[in-house]
Formats: C-alpha cells, sequence, structure tokens
C-alpha cells in the first residue's frame, strides 16, 4: 500500500463503535477510524481520514457550495463560448 | 465518492483554467508556491501545469515530512532499530529513505532488525501490549496532521502503562518552514527564490486553522490560499492568488471551506498541546537549523520519550555532493537541475529523499513528467530552473 503523509480522504460514517472508534465507507471499502479529534460524530456524516484518523468532519453544505460554484462557471463559458461561436445546423 | 470525482471533473477544469488566462496579465509573471507534496502530486498527476499559461510558475514547496528530516536523525533512528531488544514501529514513507552509507531501515530489517511498518500511529499499543519483553519505539514523523495522532498514542500508551513504548520524536511545524523560505538570503550562485503567494496545505491547516498564516499576510505581503488536494481545488486557489496578487492585495483565504476553520480543530489542538512543547531549534534538511519549528515530548511524559530512553547519537554527516535535495525543498532548483535524476537516482533506488517519498518532488517528476524530452521541456520553460 502507498502511504502518503498528509493526503488524506472523505469516508463516510457506517458505524459507531463506542470510544471514539467509527466503521467509515469509502466506494466499497471500510476501514475502522479513530475520531477522538472530532466531537459528537453521528452516522452519515463525512470524515476526513489520514493515517487512520478522522482529522477534521468534511462540512457537507460547503463542498456542495463549491461544487455548485464549479458547475456555475463551467457553464457561463460554456455560454460565452457559443456565443462567440454559434453553431450552424 | 461524490467528494471526490466532483473536483475532478475536466470540463469545470477547463473553464477554470480559462477564467485563469482571463485574470492573469501577460505583461508579468507570477511566482506561486504550493507548500505541500500532495499538491506537488496532485499538480502532476493531473497535468495541472499544462493548463496555466506560461507565465505562471508553480514552485515546489518543502511540504514533505521525509524529504525535510535530517539526516543524523534518521541515522539515529537506524542505529536504535538495529539494537537486539527493540521493535521499530514506522510509517511506510519512511523504510526506504537513503541514509548515511547506503543505509535505510528497510535494509536494516534484512539485517535481522525488528522493523515494523504501520498505517495508523495507534497500531503501535497492539505490538507493545504483546511484547512486553521488547523495547517498541515508534519513530513519529510528519507536520501538524500526524502531531495529534503521536499525541494520542503517548497518552494511551501513558493511561495503559505501557512502560516499553517510546516514541522518536520528529514532529515539524509549517508555520516556521515557510518564515525560513520567506527569510532565506538566496545561495552563493541563485538568487532567493521569488514567491509571489502561496498555496496553502489543506490538511495541516484543517488541524491548525487558517490563523497562524496572517503573519505572512501581514509583515510580508504574501497572500496564502488554502486549498484542498484535488486538481479543481488547485486551479480555483491559483484564480483566487491571481485575482489577490493583480489587486495587490494580501489576505489570508480559504478555498477548502469543507475541511478547514478559521480556528482549526480545537480537540487536536489540546493534544498536541498536552504531549508537546516547541523545541528551540531543530534541524531540518535542506533548510538547516530553524528555531522553534518542531515539537518535542513534555517532561511529564519523558517516561515515553525514546531520546531520553535510549542513548541516541547524531553524529554530522555529509550529503551525497551529487544530490540535489536541500535546493530542490527549498524551491530554488527542478528536479530536472540535478544530474543523477531519473539515472543514478530513480524511486527503485533512490540517493536523495525527494525521489523516496510518494510526496516527494522528484518522485513526481520522475512518475508524471519524465516522458516529456528535453525539447519539449525547453520549449515549455518550466522544466528548468525558473
Amino acid at each position: 500500500m502507498v502511504f502518503s503523509m498528509c493526503l488524506a480522504v472523505p469516508v463516510r460514517v457506517i458505524a459507531l463503535l463506542g470510544q471514539d472508534w467509527v466503521d467509515a465507507e469509502i466506494g466499497g471499502v471500510v476501514s475502522r477510524v479513530s475520531s477522538v479529534m472530532i466531537d459528537n460524530v453521528s452516522l452519515g456524516d463525512y470524515l476526513i481520514v489520514h493515517a487512520g484518523f478522522a482529522i477534521t468532519r468534511l462540512d457537507v453544505v460547503e463542498a456542495e457550495k463549491t461544487l455548485v460554484l464549479f458547475a456555475e462557471i463551467a457553464a457561463h463559458l460554456q455560454r460565452a463560448e457559443h456565443a462567440l461561436h454559434p453553431r450552424v445546423s | 465518492m461524490r467528494y471526490i470525482r466532483g473536483f475532478r471533473d475536466g470540463d469545470v477544469a477547463a473553464s477554470l483554467a480559462q477564467l485563469i488566462r482571463a485574470e492573469v496579465d501577460p505583461a508579468r509573471d507570477y511566482h506561486l508556491m504550493e507548500f505541500c507534496g500532495g499538491h506537488t502530486h496532485a499538480i502532476f498527476r493531473y497535468g495541472v501545469e499544462d493548463l496555466l499559461p506560461r507565465n505562471l510558475r508553480l514552485v515546489h514547496g518543502p511540504g514533505c515530512p521525509v524529504c525535510v528530516l535530517a539526516m543524523p536523525r534518521l541515522n539515529a533512528a537506524i542505529d536504535l532499530a538495529l539494537e537486539p531488544d527493540v521493535t521499530f514501529v514506522s510509517y511506510g514513507d519512511m523504510l526506504r529513505v537513503p541514509a548515511s552509507r547506503g543505509r535505510s531501515l528497510l535494509k536494516a530489517r534484512a539485517q535481522g532488525a525488528d522493523v515494523r511498518m504501520v498505517y495508523s500511529a495507534l497500531e503501535t499499543l497492539d505490538i507493545a501490549e504483546t511484547h512486553p519483553d521488547r523495547q517498541i519505539v515508534f519513530f513519529a514523523i510528519g507536520f501538524e496532521t500526524t502531531t495529534p495522532a503521536t499525541a494520542h498514542l503517548i497518552l494511551e500508551a501513558h493511561r495503559r502503562g505501557l512502560r516499553n513504548l517510546s516514541v522518536y520524536c520528529n514532529h515539524v511545524v509549517t508555520p516556521a518552514a515557510i518564515q525560513s523560505i520567506l527569510d532565506s538570503p538566496g545561495e552563493n550562485d541563485s538568487p532567493q527564490v521569488r514567491i509571489d503567494g502561496f498555496i496553502g496545505p489543506s490538511h495541516v491547516s484543517a488541524v491548525i486553522g487558517s490563523a497562524p498564516y496572517e503573519a505572512f499576510a501581514q509583515s510580508y505581503g504574501k497572500p496564502v490560499v488554502i486549498a484542498g488536494f484535488e486538481p479543481l481545488d488547485v486551479m480555483q486557489a491559483v484564480y483566487m492568488l491571481v485575482q489577490q496578487i493583480n489587486d495587490g492585495r494580501a489576505c489570508i483565504e480559504n478555498q477548502f471551506t469543507r475541511g478547514v476553520s478559521r480556528e482549526g480543530n480545537s480537540k487536536a489542538q489540546a493534544l498536541v498541546a498536552e504531549v508537546f512543547e516547541l523545541r528551540p531549534s531543530f534541524e531540518w534538511r535542506g533548510l538547516g537549523e530553524l528555531a522553534h519549528s518542531a515539537m518535542r515530548i513534555r517532561a511529564a511524559y519523558e517516561d515515553h520519550d525514546a531520546e531520553s530512553r535510549f542513548d541516541m547519537k547524531e553524529a554530522p554527516v555529509r550529503e551525497n555532493a551529487a544530490c540535489q535535495c536541500p535546493s530542490i525543498i527549498r524551491g530554488m532548483k527542478k528536479p530536472v537541475d540535478c544530474t543523477i535524476f531519473g539515472t543514478l537516482c530513480t524511486p527503485r533506488s533512490p540517493i536523495g529523499s525527494c525521489m523516496v517519498s510518494s510526496e516527494g518532488v522528484c518522485a513526481a517528476y520522475y512518475k508524471y513528467g519524465r516522458t516529456k524530452t528535453a525539447l519539449a521541456l525547453a520549449a515549455d520553460g518550466r522544466g528548468l530552473s525558473a
């Protein structure tokens, strides 16, 4: 397994095991994660996990805002491009 | 997977590239340093550089914990691992890092040393409980992302009364390294590395928050944008930096709002404060001795400090004269400026630390960039030193 020191992935909590341990899933892979650094973890939360520890909760509202912004940028520029190069059909 | 794939979309990348091209002033150039090795790899893996205008250069920074570990500390670790009653526990990245006289932890293991690789620091607890007759030493390295994990390990060992578990602490702090680059006077043969702004690390910042970077904006007039590790995150951060530079602003902005707050993770910070304190000074590979740049274990947990338990000697060493890692770590040279890059020094048999770590700049160039021919690199102007 390739280990990268500062890389971390967002995983979804699927089971609360007590004593600051959770099971978390991404793409069908389940791993046991220490949640000792996170307050009040709930089922369905997304955590950013690094070397077996959740280092922060992934803020789903903020993630969606960023994705909406990306979609708007792409749509806006595509419209601008079509205005410059109208399709002849 | 939505929160990974969504940040790798090719159409959005093309649009962001268009935005950046429109914002960039063709009459000047831009030098942006990505501090973290995680960003370096995202940039190479997804070909982000090829989407950016020619007058915008990305300078690769020292944020690779394996790369900045000083050779005398690594030598001391290998000496300790070779002690017959020691079981030495390490993250996988460290095993192949070359030390003096061609030694490494992996070679020490081949010689009979008990060296174990773990994914999580907490696995060390099980090893210590299973082998009460042996000395278990955890090789703690990394920036602020891994420091709280080590703190938790020490607290748990203390609570469980695991007297045979100790930690060789090499944790370093990010702001000190950024400061050292900004203060660097430059080498004799090359001027100070020019940096107009920083792409700040995301996961380090998830722990420490964005506040510690504010001094760089205030005192040095350098903007910092904290960015996530996916390619679209990096591109949005580049766009935000270009906007700040064009406006003459130097602020701390946060692109990675889904994971980073101004305050950071207070629980993680409390763990670190309980167990660690700043060292007066610490040697970094490539950056030299830096004041208040690393952590040591507090006296209250001295029982778990390998440096007080064992007689660890740090003898001065001479680096391989051909290896350019120290200059590459500071962003002053690129891997292709090094005569042994890709020939004598490869990921299979690395000479310098930048080639070993999966986050090292040389490893990224080798894995993703070496197929570019010398001619293409010259035409590009990017493969050569800036």
